[in-house]
């Protein structure tokens, strides 16, 4: 009698109507199939421990792997008998096949799952003598540690990890990535090890599947910041990243698009690797336009001096494109390009003029030669014409001697030799602004700059650092770490990469001169940032985890660190191989001299906050503006996620139905969850209050301001477009606290000119209060410390999209004003934080 | 409609599918098609095959690249199963689609995807389930996954067909904007038992490693192998050595990154007299060996939406026009080395112009020539060994052949 006799039969007879309920044409019924399937499966349970000891591998296999498909918490307990047994099957298949099962009886019963030593034999598992075994073994261990953040369950010692590149030469392509990701995970103890890792992972880069290349791609990109920069195998391996990059581009469109994702980070991390390959990421004529956009951002970022002509050449070739989006970022990029390379592109080519006009903006660089204008309106690109009208107008504004004739000439081509309507109006509203009120003209049409810099949409070096760990993931796609999509990950600790400490073992390091003789040498006497960390009176003593600056400024810090020290004249603390990021905090420094230890928050760990800041309810659409519907809202944060809390009121007379909202792109990404919760109609004068989810996975357009939101909203009178500004708390992410010495790093890491002052007027709180309803509203406070009487507070907050804000307020006692210092490495961002601060401390 | 679906771990709910087809819809509307996209927390990536969606769903950071590479070979092991992947075969072979379903892949860990491995197990016809399943497919586990032991055939033979795509960019001035070659080996194995098979190429590197420098040797730029081949060989003494597939298979891919000279050399003038008529002039050079025979040129020019009344004279082949592809078809059935030929067409246009503006696409062009490959690579030699000791005949056949071979045009 056979378990699998049984399924077969059982499905040949539900086959026919499974077929049937597929061919009704409204309602899908396969979901429901399956359904019997699975209870099918139920029904043979009873059987399952006979099965376990079928003499037939397969059915073996078969039964262990429908076991984990029964979601049901009783029975688990039932199975732990058969599992066991197969765990240790003669057969690999069967085994293979129970390690999945592991996974998943963990996923239904974890506490079971460990309270029987399964965890234990998986991890014996990787020791077996089958590569397959070895394969599922690491993946499910994968998985489960996935939720479990805290338990090393991998364990990866030497050992482990040379057993898994010995498995790594035999088994499938498929177990070959589960492999490659786990070791990613891993941190070499030294360069030698890092390297002789990278020796055995470097063949895979050869593998036909493309999940095995970018697997191993992560792989080497984290080893390669433990190798030394001069040594020739940092290069060599360097050199051998490019190839499979490249031959990436020549697969599916989607593997395209996975890998220019990757690219688009790797560019960014580490330019050297495909400086040379600019070629390769020229636009074809059939790629799908995801393709298209994303070759077009890796081509600016590869732009250089020496490429520079072909670039442009290639771009100008796309400008002329049917894709109205691509060719719009097609002329930005020329833009851009120009920025960054500073070439002056002039001469008779008016199709870059135009191009570059309308993406500068600002036009004061260049020069028009009267000219080329009319020449250019004979074009028949309606966007461009628009744009040029814009731009000419704007110059005009700017330099009105040199081009009053100019804008004369083009406003009345546009309102009289034109046809087109839009272009018409345009022309008439300039010609009668300009004509009635140029001051007003001026502030309408210069208001909007954008901000040209080739550095806007560079990742956050920190985020950066932590996507290249994530290479083929998701969060690789999307550049969004994973705690901004996946839910329930804010606990979850962050990859970083591996951080050289090559100086440990040379001898040459602070950490083997001791105190007396670091206080005999001479120092360059720390200046301005360096003070910081004097005033923090860190322990510096293990070296600094930070993950965005390079071996080269680690040394640095380093040995400042050691600089530091001694001119506090605290004992050192030696400090013995550093091992991973482990998110424990560092031990505190022994009492010294200075006393002001207790001084610190200690608190680490995440306050669970609630009861943030949130502002009173404003009135965004006005009932005069949108036939009688009017919206008044908010925005909070509560329990990690964003609302939009909204009373939409009714005073017209006839009722309103099918509401519907959509926001317009954003700097932020944000976009409802769901959509409007309104079912109901909304009767007159009746009011309804809502609370719109948000997350923050939505298409990015930098906003001017910063925190605009446009938003439209639908219902079935009309249609109605209103904007908002976001108060940047809602984006403030609870995983906000940074650690001390990452701070002090990162502080001083940071350039100067990018930290702005602010003051807060009239606050009359103790450092105590402050710092508490910061908290609330996720903005930590890392260390306070009392200089000269005054309070500082050394303050760390993050933002959805990965960017951090250092922050120093100054309270001084019976002065109500109080100073706040905030370094970022965007500052455009610095003085919407500078609000909230003012907000939260003021209400 | 949902065809069929699989909920590997039960962590997406099975009704998150059908807001798949609306954000499709969203998403083609505003011109940001994605192969990712996602609603709440539900992440969708997504191929399209034929008439079908093979949609992946996930709530995780999961690996995206193996998700798509998984999505095309369940694209293959179907298609290798059915002949054709679309509804009806999926329809007509639901068991079989769903026995494959879990044995390709177990709670998100894709597992078994050889499909000539998997026909041994699982079979189309019920009858042959029972005696198929009582056997166990050693093959699954083994380090060697992709060989079943056993096989035999009466003559021991290996067909090599060494395939090179030319893919060349060129600017409408006429400069090479890019150009490469994706070269790819594959054989066709009918050989006995477990042999052991080492392909010898004049490989660059090799030669560079053994100290040889006789004859024309080649530089790949990257190199992709099956699975059969030793990674780590190759990357220590760049030795090619496996135990093949049986059957067909693609044992390897390369690309060259040189400049080639374009093969086929177009020239093309297209005068757009606007409310009046288009008139195309295109020249055709065969840039290669006189020996040689380029077959089966195709070169498509475009053509304006609302031309009409087509107008054709060639100098050797004939012209077509396709008015649903917007294009001029010139075919050539047999063109030699050094040789230059003629194409002209006439088109009217309306008197009202087409208010949309129109892309320019590329002039295209599609051949084969045999005997012949680019790059200049050649297998050197093949030995296979097994140790029954029987004598194995290896055959090899060159081709070179258009990939993606584009020349802008001003119009």
């Amino acid at each position: 009698y056979s378990f699998l006799k049984s399924i077969c039969f059982a499905l040949s007879s539900l086959f026919p109507d499974v077929v049937n309920c597929m061919i009704h044409p409204w309602v899908s019924y396969m979901p429901v199939g399956v359904k019997i399937f699975v209870q099918f499966s139920d029904v043979f349970l009873t059987l399952r421990p006979i099965d376990c000891e079928d003499p037939n591998p397969l059915i073996r296999a078969l039964a262990v792997r429908t076991m984990g498909c029964i979601r049901v918490d009783k029975i688990t307990e039932y199975l732990c008998e058969p599992l066991r047994k197969c765990l240790k099957d003669e057969d690999p298949y069967v085994r293979k096949t129970a390690a999945v099962c592991v996974a998943k009886l963990h996923d239904i019963n974890a506490q079971m799952v460990e309270d029987q030593g399964f965890l234990d034999s998986l991890r014996d598992l990787i020791a077996d003598s089958n590569p397959m075994v070895v394969a599922n073994a690491v993946a499910a261990l994968s998985e489960i540690s996935e939720s479990h953040p805290n338990s090393n369950l991998l364990d990866l010692n030497p050992q482990n990890i040379n057993k898994l590149l010995t498995a790594l030469n035999e088994c499938t392509e498929w177990g070959q990535t589960f492999i490659l990701d786990c070791l990613s995970n891993y941190n070499p103890k030294d360069e030698r090890e890092a390297q002789s890792i990278c020796e055995r992972v470097t063949p895979r880069l050869s593998h036909a599947n493309s999940a095995v290349v970018l697997s191993a791609v992560k792989v080497l990109m984290k080893f390669l910041e433990l190798l030394p920069k001069d040594s020739d195998y940092y290069n060599t391996l360097l050199k051998k990243l490019s190839p499979p990059l490249v031959t990436l581009l020549s697969g599916e469109p989607e593997v395209q698009y996975v890998a220019l994702r990757n690219i688009n980070l790797i560019v960014q991390k580490r330019p050297e690797i495909l400086k040379q390959e600019i070629k390769v990421f020229f636009v074809k004529y059939n790629d799908p336009i995801y393709v298209k956009l994303e070759k077009l951002d890796i081509m600016i970022r590869l732009a250089s001096q020496a490429n520079i002509a072909q670039v442009l050449a290639e771009l100008k070739e796309y400008a002329t494109e049917v894709d109205v989006d691509f060719v719009r970022k097609a002329v930005r990029a020329i833009g851009r390009c120009a920025i960054k390379v500073e070439v002056r592109i002039m001469g008779p080519s008016t199709m870059w003029f135009r191009r570059l006009l309308w993406s500068s903006g600002t036009s004061s660089a260049l020069h028009i030669k009267h000219n080329h204008i009319p020449m250019v309106c004979v074009c028949s690109d309606l966007q461009v014409q628009l744009t040029l009208l814009t731009a000419i107008v704007k110059l005009f504004l700017k330099k009105p001697s040199e081009t009053q004739e100019l804008v004369q000439q083009v406003l009345s081509l546009a309102t009289q030799d034109s046809d087109n309507p839009d272009l018409r109006d345009r022309g008439y509203i300039y010609w009668r602004l300009l004509s009635t009120d140029p001051v007003t003209a001026k502030e309408v049409v210069l208001s909007e700059k954008p901000l040209i810099s080739e550095e806007t949409d560079l990742i956050e070096p920190t985020l950066l650092d932590e996507l290249i760990c994530h290479i083929g993931s998701l969060a690789s796609v999307y550049h969004k770490p994973p705690s901004a999509f996946v839910e329930g990950s804010h606990g979850i600790h962050r990859k970083h990469l591996p951080v050289q400490h090559s100086s440990i073992d040379t001898g040459e390091s602070p950490v083997s001169a001791g105190p007396a003789a670091a206080m005999d040498q001479p120092h360059v006497i720390p200046s301005q940032g360096d003070l910081l960390g004097d005033l923090l009176n860190l322990d510096l003593g293990p070296p600094v985890n930070v993950p965005q600056v390079s071996s080269m400024q680690m040394g640095a810090v380093d040995l400042l660190g050691g600089g530091l020290d001694s001119l506090v004249g605290q004992n050192f603390i030696p400090s013995s191989v550093p091992n991973t990021f482990a998110p424990s905090p560092t031990p505190a420094p022994p009492a010294t001299s200075s006393g002001l230890n207790d001084l610190f928050e200690l608190s680490t760990g995440m306050a669970i906050t609630t009861g943030g800041y949130v502002a009173p309810k404003a009135v965004w659409l006005p009932a005069v503006k949108a036939k009688g519907l009017e919206i008044s809202g908010t925005f909070s944060r509560r329990q990690g996620h964003m609302y939009m809390d909204m009373t939409f009121t009714n005073k017209a007379l006839q009722h309103m139905t099918d509401f519907a909202i959509q926001f317009n792109k954003n700097s932020f990404g944000v976009i409802p969850t769901s959509p409007l919760p309104i079912h109901t109609p909304l009767m007159p004068n009746q009011s309804i209050e809502i609370s719109l989810p948000l997350n923050t996975i939505g298409p990015v357009m930098k906003m001017d301001p910063l925190n605009n939101l446009q938003v439209a909203v639908k219902n079935s009178i009309d249609v109605f477009y209103f904007s908002v500004l976001i108060p940047l708390n809602v984006f403030f992410v609870e995983d906000g606290k940074m650690e001390r010495q990452v701070f002090l790093a990162t502080w001083k890491d940071i350039p100067n000119e990018n930290e702005l002052q602010y003051q807060i007027k009239d606050c009359h709180l103790n450092a105590d209060t402050v710092s508490g309803k910061l908290q609330i509203n996720n903005i930590y406070t890392i260390a306070k410390r009392n200089v000269e009487g005054q309070d500082m507070l050394y303050q760390s907050l993050k933002l959805t999209n990965g960017i951090w804000i250092l922050a120093e307020l100054r309270i001084q006692p019976g002065n109500p004003n109080y100073t706040l210092s905030l370094k970022c490495r965007a500052p455009e961002v610095s003085q919407y934080v500078y609000q909230m601060y003012d907000s939260v401390l003021k209400n | 409609m949902v065809l069929i679906c699989r909920n590997y771990k039960g962590d997406v709910d099975m009704s998150e599918i059908d807001h798949f087809m609306h954000l499709l819809m969203q998403h083609e509307e505003e011109g940001l098609l994605c192969p990712v996209m996602s609603h709440g927390n539900v992440h969708f990536m997504w191929i399209k095959h034929s008439n079908l969606y093979l949609v992946a769903t996930t709530n995780k950071n999961s690996n995206a690249s193996l998700v798509y590479a998984f999505l095309y070979k369940l694209v293959e092991v179907f298609t290798e199963y059915f002949k054709e992947l679309e509804e009806e075969s999926i329809q007509d072979n639901f068991v079989v689609v769903y026995e494959l379903l879990d044995e390709l892949m177990d709670f998100g860990f894709p597992q078994t995807t050889d499909s000539k491995i998997l026909q041994e197990y699982i079979t189309q016809e019920g009858a042959k389930l029972e005696v198929a399943k009582s056997k166990v497919p050693t093959t699954v586990t083994n380090a060697v996954s992709w060989r079943s032991e056993g096989i035999k055939y009466k003559k021991n033979e290996v067909f090599i067909d060494v395939i090179e795509s030319i893919n060349v960019l060129v600017n409408a001035n006429g400069s090479v904007m890019s150009s490469d070659i994706v070269g790819s080996i594959k054989l066709k194995t009918m050989l006995s038992g477990m042999p052991e098979l080492r392909l010898g190429l004049n490989d660059r590197v090799l030669f560079g490693l053994t100290g040889r420098d006789k004859g024309k040797t080649v530089m790949m730029e990257d190199v992709k192998f099956h699975q059969c081949v030793r990674l780590s060989r190759f990357e220590s003494d760049r030795t090619i050595s496996f135990i093949p597939p049986d059957g067909e298979s693609e044992l390897m891919s390369y690309r060259i990154n040189t400049h080639v000279k374009p093969l086929i050399w177009i020239e093309s003038i297209i005068e757009k007299f606007s409310h009046s008529r288009v008139e195309i002039m295109v020249k055709a050079k065969g840039q290669f060996k006189k020996q040689s025979v380029a077959n089966n040129v195709e070169v498509r020019v475009p053509v304006p939406s609302d031309a009409d009344s087509p107008k054709f004279k060639t100098s050797t082949g004939s012209a077509k026009y396709v008015p649903e592809k917007n294009l001029v078809v010139w075919t050539i059935k047999s063109f030699p080395g050094g040789k230059e030929f003629l194409m002209r067409a006439h088109f009217g246009l309306p008197s009202v112009e087409n208010e949309e503006m129109e892309s320019k696409p590329p002039i295209t062009v599609k051949f084969e020539i045999p005997y012949f490959t680019v790059s200049g690579i050649q297998v050197r030699y093949m030995k296979i060994i097994e140790k029954s000791g029987y004598q194995a005949l290896p055959w090899v056949r060159y081709i070179t052949q258009s990939g993606d071979y584009q020349l802008r045009t001003n119009v």
